[in-house]
């Protein structure tokens, strides 16, 4: 019993064991010093592609080409044709024709968010306005784009009313 | 083992990068063309495109999957306006998602002509070439990839919050759903298939963009290379690679 | 933003719960770091500033401080779980936690914390077993053969003497020599992890008021005094009901009475000059803080000053320095000191490291990285969800009450609580 002080020791060797096992265990395999270095580069290889797999929502305008050149012809005329449909519509993320009928699903998230963006075609004045209340900023892009005074303009109507969206003028 | 490889390896890597982009040392174009890696992503904001429509802010959520109402977003509009009288009233109300469209920064009206210049700034997360929020994560959970975006292991963080404190410019935040730390990633799964992200392609006024700065024939690169853009907070040592055009210095 | 209409909507942001923003502030700027990170370099503090007092008799031999010096090394094991304790209680994925140290990532300050605390657990757990041996052992054979609660106690007593049995005079020896080592390199350790819990503050480069480089000597500083401050205090405490025990029984108690007066006396005239020394040490460095910053007004400084001088002024200079330093120096320094007027010095100094933890982490969370906005903590108290328990009131007092849970514990295995014998006069 002579070495009874490193008894403590002992304990401590086992838990570093325990430790290095667990470790073993537990840690995924691609775990590592990649490209960017211990520093920066200290991860699980795999998230990378799991980012990479992430779903891709918004399809952009070619994509409503395939299906609505009528549409895309229209607004290449006016000067809303710089706006991405999305923005008006919500993301295509999935949109097919199932027994004669349009499924379209935007991507709903949340409990609240479901009924704000279940409907594809956002016809309220603030999305209009988003670009054109007349805000009094020189020097911002607003600068570019004709205001209207929200409190006089045909208040208490959808702005599509009256004008078309995708061919917004009256000339 | 783990630490003395690791340490080493960095200090290589350390070495090889800095010449590259390296944002002080005027040597910002040795970074497109020469260099070991063939992609580096970097992001171009035009400030004086931006209308405040808030648009990017929308698409972003819905792209990304962050909750429309919660209180914190991946991108956000920042609004600036400076009166005659020198007093900057800034604010960004619910990320801008919204859009601007009422003269009311910060509550306030402010009449028209007391205003001398006023514009919006997009914010998104910079990429840091020397991401001080990866420095700081205890547990490898955050990482920058090899093209330079930094990433997080939805699976792995465990939600210390130290790389929230650690970002100068406030783009990391805590999921509301998954409760580990969020932030922009640049559309990854986006870019890395050729695409541009969520906000570019929303923007209708091309005040954002997304390319690879070491393709000398991107469009981003070229417009890098002849315009003067700036960075900001260059003073943390990090080196953005979100690039401005027509940063005023009152801009935070 | 108004906190009750957030609370109303699921999708709560962390930190948003107590959070209230005022002026310019960037959309994703909460006070993150809660309560929980005001605690947990509060309670490293006392940790660590418990051991150095126990050290003092162990490495220094201080003879006088035996008393006390065993009571604070036992003391310092009951508050070291409670150092990691605010850490879990604030992470948002607690089960994950252990991956601090199957990946650790060392560029960051928080990924050693696990080891050097491990480190320093396993040194103080050593220590005592060291100190304690003779008395396992002796317990262990006391208790053979009993059944029911002492039969229990037996086991653990077994299980502590880890098997070993030796009580010659060689080894009783040894045991001394291994603990007055082990407190030697304690020592050290305590410092360097409650310095590292100062570095992982002060490292933070977008923190402009967290970022110098004398947080960790000025955490370390604190840290002793609100140590010593806290043993010294619960000591007192611990004599003063064994003063009441003592009362209330039967036979002759003023014997022992005095004798707990007089160990009260000497544990404060002996203690005193050391809580003053590092009192005096930590006011120094932060005031030196406090004046570089002011003389050489760096970017940061504008938005600093108005937090440190208008908004948070009360916080600092009244209860911070004021109620919390000058006064507790003062009340220790007068001459005819009493154990009346020791405890009232030693609470207030235990809540005047306590605010300066609290303005270090919550200060540094109340002006934004915008440089132009606040943000204000609003302690949780009624908790309305799970996340307002553990970083709200609740969680605090759990957190502060938990050390003396153990301490009650412990001393059903070793005698931690003063015990008085009659003594002939
Ligand atoms: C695969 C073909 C296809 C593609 C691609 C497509 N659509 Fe459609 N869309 C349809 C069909 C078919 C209808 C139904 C037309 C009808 O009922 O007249 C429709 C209807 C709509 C409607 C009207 C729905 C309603 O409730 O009235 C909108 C708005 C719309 N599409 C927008 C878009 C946008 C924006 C895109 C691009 C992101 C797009 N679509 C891409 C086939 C497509
Ligand atoms: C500025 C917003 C805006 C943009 C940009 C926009 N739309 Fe629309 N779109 C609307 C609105 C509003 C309606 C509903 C019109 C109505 O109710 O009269 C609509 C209706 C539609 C419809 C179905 C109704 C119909 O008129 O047949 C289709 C299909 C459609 N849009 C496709 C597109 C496509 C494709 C694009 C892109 C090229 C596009 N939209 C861009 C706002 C927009
Ligand atoms: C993304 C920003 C944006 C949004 C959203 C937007 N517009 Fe426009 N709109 C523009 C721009 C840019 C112009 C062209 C600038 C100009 O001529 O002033 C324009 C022009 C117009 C014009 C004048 C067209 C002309 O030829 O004279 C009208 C009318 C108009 N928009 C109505 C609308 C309506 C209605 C909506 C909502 C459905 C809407 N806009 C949504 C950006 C937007
Ligand atoms: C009652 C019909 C009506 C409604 C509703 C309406 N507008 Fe108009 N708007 C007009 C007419 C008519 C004109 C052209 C005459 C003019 O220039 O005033 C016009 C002109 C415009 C112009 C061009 C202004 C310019 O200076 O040339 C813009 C931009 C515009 N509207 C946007 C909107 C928006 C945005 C909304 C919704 C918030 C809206 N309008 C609602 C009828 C309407």
């Amino acid at each position: 019993m002579k070495n009874h002080v490193y008894r403590p020791l002992f304990l401590v060797i086992a838990f570093v064991v325990a430790v290095l096992i667990a470790r073993e265990i537990v840690v995924p395999e691609d775990f590592g010093t990649h490209e960017a270095g211990y520093m920066y580069g200290w991860h699980r290889k795999g998230n990378e592609q799991e980012w990479k797999d992430f779903k891709v929502k918004y399809q952009g305008k070619d994509y409503c080409k395939l299906c609505h050149q009528d549409k895309v012809d229209k607004i290449s005329q006016t000067p809303h044709v710089i706006i991405n449909c999305e923005n008006c519509h919500g993301p295509a993320v999935k949109m097919a024709r199932v027994d004669g009928k349009i499924h379209w699903k935007n991507p709903t998230y949340t409990k609240h968010g479901e009924d704000t963006f279940e409907n594809h075609i956002d016809r309220t004045r603030e999305q209009c306005l988003r670009c054109h209340a007349k805000l009094p900023y020189k020097g911002s892009g607003r600068e570019w784009v004709r205001g209207i005074n929200n409190t006089e303009h045909n208040p208490d109507m959808e702005c599509v009313m009256c004008h078309n969206p995708h061919s917004p003028g009256f000339g | 083992m783990i630490s003395r490889r690791g340490f080493l390896k960095y200090g290589a890597s350390a070495l090889a990068t800095s010449g590259l982009i390296t944002t002080t040392s005027g040597k910002i174009f040795a970074a497109a063309g020469s260099g070991s890696k063939d992609t580096r992503w970097a992001f171009l904001i035009d400030t004086h495109k931006c209308t405040g429509c808030g648009l990017c802010v929308k698409a972003c959520k819905l792209e990304n999957e962050v909750p429309m109402e919660a209180n914190a977003t991946r991108t956000w509009v920042e609004r600036y306006v400076i009166k005659h009288d020198g007093e900057v009233v800034a604010d960004s109300p619910h990320a801008g998602i919204d859009g601007y469209t009422r003269n009311d920064p910060q509550g306030r009206e402010i009449p028209e002509s007391d205003i001398a210049k006023s514009y919006f700034v997009p914010k998104l997360c910079n990429q840091c070439e020397k991401p001080a929020c990866v420095q700081v994560c205890p547990v490898g959970a955050t990482y920058q990839t090899a093209d330079g975006v930094v990433l997080v292991d939805r699976t792995w963080c465990i939600g210390c919050g130290y790389c929230i404190m650690a970002c100068p410019y406030g783009a990391r935040f805590f999921h509301p759903v998954f409760r580990v730390a969020e932030k922009c990633n640049w559309c990854y799964h986006r870019i890395t298939k050729g695409m541009d992200t969520a906000c570019v392609e929303a923007c209708s006024f091309g005040a954002r963009m997304v390319g690879n700065i070491m393709d000398p024939n991107d469009p981003l690169t070229k417009i890098i290379k002849t315009e003067r853009v700036s960075l900001l907070k260059e003073e943390y040592g990090t080196s953005p690679m979100a690039y401005y055009i027509g940063l005023d210095t009152l801009v935070r | 933003m108004d906190i009750a209409s957030v609370a109303q909507h699921g999708m709560e942001i962390h930190g948003e719960a107590w959070t209230v923003k005022e002026l310019f502030v960037y959309p994703n700027e909460f006070v993150v770091w809660s309560i929980q990170i005001v605690m947990y370099p509060y309670m490293t503090g006392l940790v660590a500033g418990a051991f150095v007092l126990s050290s003092l008799y162990h490495v220094f031999g201080q003879k006088e401080l035996e008393k006390i010096a065993t009571f604070s090394l036992a003391f310092s094991f009951c508050l070291l779980p409670v150092a990691m304790m605010p850490l879990q209680l604030h992470l948002q994925q607690p089960f994950r936690g252990t991956n601090v140290f199957f990946t650790p990532h060392f560029t960051s300050a928080i990924a050693a914390f696990g080891i050097v605390f491990t480190t320093y657990a396993f040194i103080v757990a050593s220590e005592i077993w060291f100190v304690y041996r003779k008395f396992f052992i002796d317990e262990a054979r006391r208790l053979k053969g009993a059944s029911g609660l002492d039969g229990i106690r037996c086991m653990i007593y077994n299980i502590l003497t880890l098997g070993a049995y030796d009580l010659s005079t060689d080894a009783l020896e040894t045991d001394h020599k291994a603990a007055k080592y082990l407190a030697g390199v304690g020592v050290p350790v305590a410092a360097f992890l409650h310095g590292y819990a100062g570095f992982i503050f002060g490292s933070v480069k977008a923190n402009a008021l967290w970022m110098t480089p004398l947080m960790p000597v000025i955490f370390i500083m604190s840290a002793i005094v609100s140590g010593i401050a806290l043993c010294m205090l619960t000591y007192i405490c611990l004599l003063e009901i064994s003063l009441i025990k003592a009362s209330v029984g039967k036979g002759k108690s003023e014997n022992i009475k005095s004798q707990v007066r007089a160990a009260q006396r000497e544990t404060i005239r002996l203690t005193r000059k050391y809580l003053l020394m590092f009192l005096v040490a930590a006011i120094s460095l932060e005031l030196l803080d406090l004046i570089f910053r002011g003389y050489t007004a760096v970017k940061s400084w504008d938005i600093l000053r108005s937090v440190i001088y208008e908004r948070d002024f009360n916080l600092i200079f009244v209860m911070q320095y004021g109620l919390g330093n000058l006064v507790p120096f003062i009340l220790l320094l007068l001459p005819r000191i009493s154990v009346k007027r020791t405890v009232v010095a030693l609470v207030l100094v235990m809540f005047g490291v306590f605010m300066m933890r609290w303005n270090v982490v919550i200060g540094g969370q109340s002006f934004s990285l915008t440089f132009s906005g606040f943000m204000h903590y609003h302690l949780p108290i009624i908790p309305h969800n799970w996340e307002t328990v553990k970083e709200g009131l609740v969680g605090a007092l759990a957190v502060i009450a938990t050390p003396y849970i153990l301490l009650v514990g412990l001393n059903f295995i070793i005698p931690v609580v003063p015990h008085f014998e009659e003594k002939p006069e």
